[in-house]
């Protein structure tokens, strides 16, 4: 538990002094809520119809564009060799990994979130359920997209193939997603569809760190 | 102390492993499975659009039925095949697997394609639209962009070894949508009619319409192991044209 701990400590720790790439994430997200109103008009009862898939897409598109940095720096500083030679097992190292890039990217997004809801219009209500639907869904957002950086990461110029990979394997994540937040559905088919939500994260949570350590030891070798 | 080492003669699990075997006697495959499908695909043709009845609501466009349908069959059943591979390669490092799973790929992306785009031909006189986000047309797009995906993944990577493992993976994660695809239409009560054709049991189909379409779903299958055992042949042939070269390459540094 240590270990496990201490690899989520060390990503934390690199990303806050770093780069600051987490906080560039969230200004993407925060400015594909600004685009849509130039696209398809400020009519603030038309923005708000929308607001729940504008949400998802834009979390959707900030967290492929973080992928790649999820595997890429420790296969190319070798920490990822000696990850592989700990005495962690290599799936719980991944799982820490997606902890703590869960933590840098997701959560974020989701603290930002009023500001969108603010921007397209949203009520309060509506703004609660997209919170709820965006901490049940981006988990497994986060387990689907770790198999995609694991397959890629001895790809030299893998950046783009990973989220060409993970989207379709994605799609049913943004459909219970936005589905859960749309609005006009009945409470019922609203809440089985944050169930299904939660489900899909689940599994994905529990698959992703042996497919993806299972793709990163196949890589090395 | 001798030790002995008795030289076992391999199985036939084992000399399918060697490609150099296989070059050998898939040789005599690749001509008659050619003559296989162009009959069958002689008879099939013949059999769907001359001498089945026209059905009684659809008219004449049900003759779509029997393009769509195999092409459709056939993009999860390659997918199968390539899932199987996948296997092949992660649990015996089969040195086949690897290639039958990249020669399929581009094969099941085309069928899928062609049950996309001659669904949609038939979907537009009988359902009035094109394309509608209906369970299993958008569990098949899935399938074709996961198609897609490998196929990039594949020209993505410079060693062929590698990337057959490490693909394997991916192919396995994308496994999951085939019995979406599969089941879309009992799941979600929407636009697809449910299947109304199977090998075995409970058929709502009459001999007429389902004898051509057997006829031509074999026709295409066939024409799947045709295509297939060639892409792997060259596969093979392409490998060691490789290695020659850098052998050249390297007797010349």
């Amino acid at each position: 538990m240590t270990g496990f701990l201490a690899v989520i400590g060390r990503d934390l720790r690199l990303a806050m002094r770093v780069g600051g790439d987490a906080l560039t994430l969230v200004l993407f997200f925060v400015m594909v809520g600004v685009i849509v109103p130039f696209a398809i008009g400020p009519d603030s009862v038309t923005l708000s119809r929308l607001a729940p898939g504008i949400v998802w897409i834009a979390a959707f598109l900030s967290m492929l564009l973080g992928l790649d940095r999820l595997f890429r720096t420790d296969e190319e500083d070798g920490s990822l060799l000696l990850f592989r030679h700990a005495a962690l097992p290599l799936e719980a190292i991944v799982f820490a990994k997606m902890a703590a890039h869960w933590l840098l990217t997701a959560l974020p997004l989701i603290v930002a979130s009023p500001l969108l809801a603010i921007l397209l219009s949203m009520d309060v209500a509506t703004w609660g359920r997209t919170v709820l639907s965006l901490l049940l869904g981006t988990p497994g957002l986060v387990a689907l997209g770790t198999i995609g950086a694991a397959v890629t990461v001895s790809l030299r110029r893998g950046g783009l193939i990973a989220p060409v990979l993970i989207l379709p394997l994605s799609i049913p994540v943004l459909i219970f997603g936005a589905g859960a937040i749309a609005s006009g559905s009945a409470e019922g088919i609203s809440n089985a569809a944050l169930l299904f939500l939660a489900a899909i994260s689940l599994v994905a949570m529990a698959l992703a760190p042996f497919a993806a350590a299972l793709a990163l030891r196949l890589a090395e070798d | 102390m001798t030790v002995d080492i008795a030289v076992k003669k391999p199985n036939w699990f084992s000399r399918l492993a060697n490609p150099g075997q296989f070059l050998a006697w898939s040789k005599a495959f690749v001509l008659p499975l050619a003559i296989l499908t162009a009959v069958l695909f002689s008879v099939g043709l013949y059999l769907a659009f001359f001498a089945s009845p026209p059905d009684y609501q659809m008219g004449e466009t049900v003759r779509i039925m029997y393009i769509h349908v195999p092409n459709a069959i056939l993009s999860e059943l390659i997918y199968a095949v390539m899932a199987v591979a996948s296997i092949g390669t992660l649990v015996w490092r089969h040195p086949l697997a690897d290639v039958a799973a990249k020669s399929a790929a581009p094969l099941g992306a085309t069928f899928t394609g062609l049950a996309l785009f001659t669904g949609s031909l038939w979907g537009r006189p009988t359902w009035g639209t094109f394309w509608e986000w209906d369970g299993r047309m958008t569990s098949t797009l899935i399938l074709f962009l996961i198609y897609l995906g490998i196929i990039a993944l594949w020209r993505a990577f410079e060693d062929q070894g590698r990337a057959g493992r490490v693909i394997a993976v991916f192919t396995l994660v994308g496994a999951l949508d085939i019995p979406v695809v599969k089941y879309s239409v009992d799941w979600w009560n929407t636009l697809h009619q449910p299947a109304s054709f199977s090998i075995m049991g409970d058929q709502h189909m009459a001999p007429s319409m389902e004898i051509p379409l057997l006829v031509m779903t074999l026709a295409f299958a066939s024409l799947f192991a045709t295509l297939d055992l060639v892409r792997m042949r060259t596969e093979i042939f392409r490998r060691r044209a490789e290695t020659l070269e850098r052998q050249a390459a390297a007797k010349l540094a």
